[in-house]
């Protein structure tokens, strides 16, 4: 785990070394504050709680995580230097997690640029404030199944526009799964039990609980995992794929 | 030392490299020779732990390169081919990288980073992005960062492709100086022949992933044709047929309308004096005589074209 952090660091200082940073957080923002605003009807609910800003988030982060998931490793593996990075001493452990964790606190940033709202939220009433802070918790758990998918996907291929769209389909799956329109397709025929399971793999039912201020550990350990998962994978991928 | 056994690799039918074996022994430079597809950078890549061996096994300083990869790559600097860099990294903050992952930190990190920018002459580039940068200078921070832990074993793929002939040199001299005196390794890929002759103490010729040569640049040298050949340059032609019959002379060969003679030598005979003293006698207008001790390119195609028919 010795160069854990030499990866670390190197990944999240590239994000700020070009625009993409900086492009990417002023676009998060910008759509958080029109989903709040103008489609959540933050002001009309009269409520002082953020309900209005984290229910739209799993959709937020359904275009805009994959944004930044796509460049992990199609980019390594486009310009060649992944042959470079496969070649110093560095654990698969330590580089997968590397640039996981990079991207994860690159996106934590973004979140915590969002503080304004908080701030609001304080002005214009007595809002629950832990609950708050767990939903930003949840959603930067949330942030982190989609990034875990999307990195697989990056590593599955050097082309960045097709690892994005395909990051987007796993993760739209992942929402859709608890919806209605999903579930009624298994609730005629297939047993009850089924229809619960893919119902709980669903990001939207986990991060419902969650940014309502309940932070259940099944929910807190459904996402560890699910990015246990889906890094394991990302780690495989890279050892059979290599050189392609 | 590197030592390779039975080291094979596939890519769907295509067997890129086939049973290869051979050893390399500290304070040798390598030269690896081959046409293009001969399965140089798929060991080399194998070696470094890039590509996962079909078969056999390898060897880096003690270290098998599946079960103790990490060890072996600490003992070794690699430059790939076309030597990938970050390139939206300043070449200050990406040798640091390399350095950190190398295990150096503090005063060591940043006097590794200035000695291997010094070697490379690289100080004036120090705060630009490497995707900025010419291919020479590329090249030059692709070196840097293989040689600045100072490694055991140097592997280079194509170090001086697509570099100018100045730059070349300074490629040349910068591995001589490695290699010199000290008990390194050092492995270069190349299907330039000049260079071997230039830096190398050695040189391997592999053709579709096998074996084909493996000897000094100068016992390749003598398994050519024209190994000892004689050849006169005339102010004009004479009548060239009686050499044929000097003792130890295999052919006679004519250029420029007669005016280029080059007597060829049967294998292990010296043709140089007979010659000589035949041109002298006769009042030949001889403008220059000189031997040849072979020609590495000849010797090259014959190798590997043998092989592809």
């Amino acid at each position: 785990m010795k160069n854990l952090g030499v990866i670390f660091k190197r990944e999240l200082g590239s994000y700020f070394s070009t625009p993409l940073a900086f492009i990417f957080i002023v676009i998060f923002l910008v759509l958080a504050a029109v989903f709040t605003f103008y489609l959540g009807g933050f002001y009309e609910s009269g409520q002082a709680d953020l309900n209005a800003f984290f229910n739209f988030h799993p959709w937020l982060y359904l275009f805009l995580v994959p944004a930044v998931a796509m460049r992990l490793w199609a980019e390594e593996r486009k310009s060649g230097t992944i042959e470079l990075l496969m070649t110093l001493p560095v654990s698969r452990t330590d580089m997968v997690l590397g640039k996981f964790l990079a991207a994860w606190v690159f996106v934590g940033i973004a979140l915590l640029l969002t503080f304004p709202i908080v701030i609001t939220v304080n002005y214009l009433g007595n809002p629950d404030n832990g609950a708050i802070i767990t939903g930003y918790i949840g959603s930067w758990l949330l942030a982190g199944g989609y990034l875990a998918i999307g990195s697989c996907m990056s590593a599955l291929t050097k082309n960045q526009v097709i690892a994005f769209i395909v990051s987007v389909v796993a993760c739209f799956v992942f929402i859709v799964s608890g919806l209605p329109l999903v579930l009624d397709l298994f609730s005629g025929w297939a047993p009850q039990w089924l229809v619960d399971a893919i119902a709980s793999l669903s990001f939207l039912i986990r991060f419902d609980a969650i940014s309502k201020g309940v932070l259940d550990l099944r929910d807190l350990l459904y996402f560890i995992s699910l990015m246990a998962v889906w890094l394991c994978a990302t780690a495989i991928v890279i050892d059979l794929k290599k050189a392609d | 030392m590197i030592k390779i056994n039975s080291l094979t690799k596939r890519f769907g039918d295509h067997v890129a490299v086939d049973n290869l074996s051979f050893e390399v022994q500290p304070g040798e430079v390598l030269g690896f020779l081959g046409p293009n597809g001969a399965g140089k950078s798929t060991t080399m890549k194998m070696l470094t732990g890039f590509l996962t061996p079909d078969g056999g096994n390898a060897s880096v300083c003690g270290f098998d390169i599946q079960s103790q990869i990490l060890q072996a790559q600490q003992q070794m600097g690699y430059l790939p081919e076309g030597a990938p860099c970050y390139g939206d990294m300043r070449v200050k903050r990406f040798l640091e990288f390399i350095a950190e992952v190398r295990g150096f930190s503090g005063a060591e990190k940043h006097k590794r980073v200035a000695l291997a920018a010094e070697q490379l002459e690289l100080n004036g580039v120090l705060n630009q992005s490497i995707e900025t940068l010419s291919k020479g200078f590329k090249r030059r921070v692709g070196l840097a960062q293989a040689i600045l832990h100072d490694p055991q074993v140097l592997i280079l793929d194509e170090p001086t492709d697509g570099l100018d002939p100045n730059q070349k040199h300074q490629v040349r001299n910068l591995i001589q100086q490695l290699a010199s005196g000290s008990n390194k390794i050092v492995v270069i890929s190349t299907h330039i022949l000049e260079e071997v002759s230039a830096v190398c103490t050695r040189a391997v010729v592999i053709g579709r992933g096998r074996l084909l040569a493996d000897g000094t640049p100068a016992e390749l040298e003598a398994r050519s044709r024209y190994h000892q050949a004689v050849t006169v340059d005339l102010e004009h032609a004479v009548d060239s047929a009686p050499l044929m019959a000097l003792p130890g002379v295999l052919d006679v060969e004519q250029q420029r309308d007669g005016q280029l003679l080059t007597v060829v030598a049967k294998p292990g005979e010296v043709v140089f004096p007979a010659v000589g003293q035949y041109a002298r006698e006769h009042n030949w207008p001889v403008k220059e005589l000189s031997v040849e001790r072979g020609r590495l390119d000849e010797v090259f195609r014959r190798l590997t074209e043998g092989e592809a028919a």
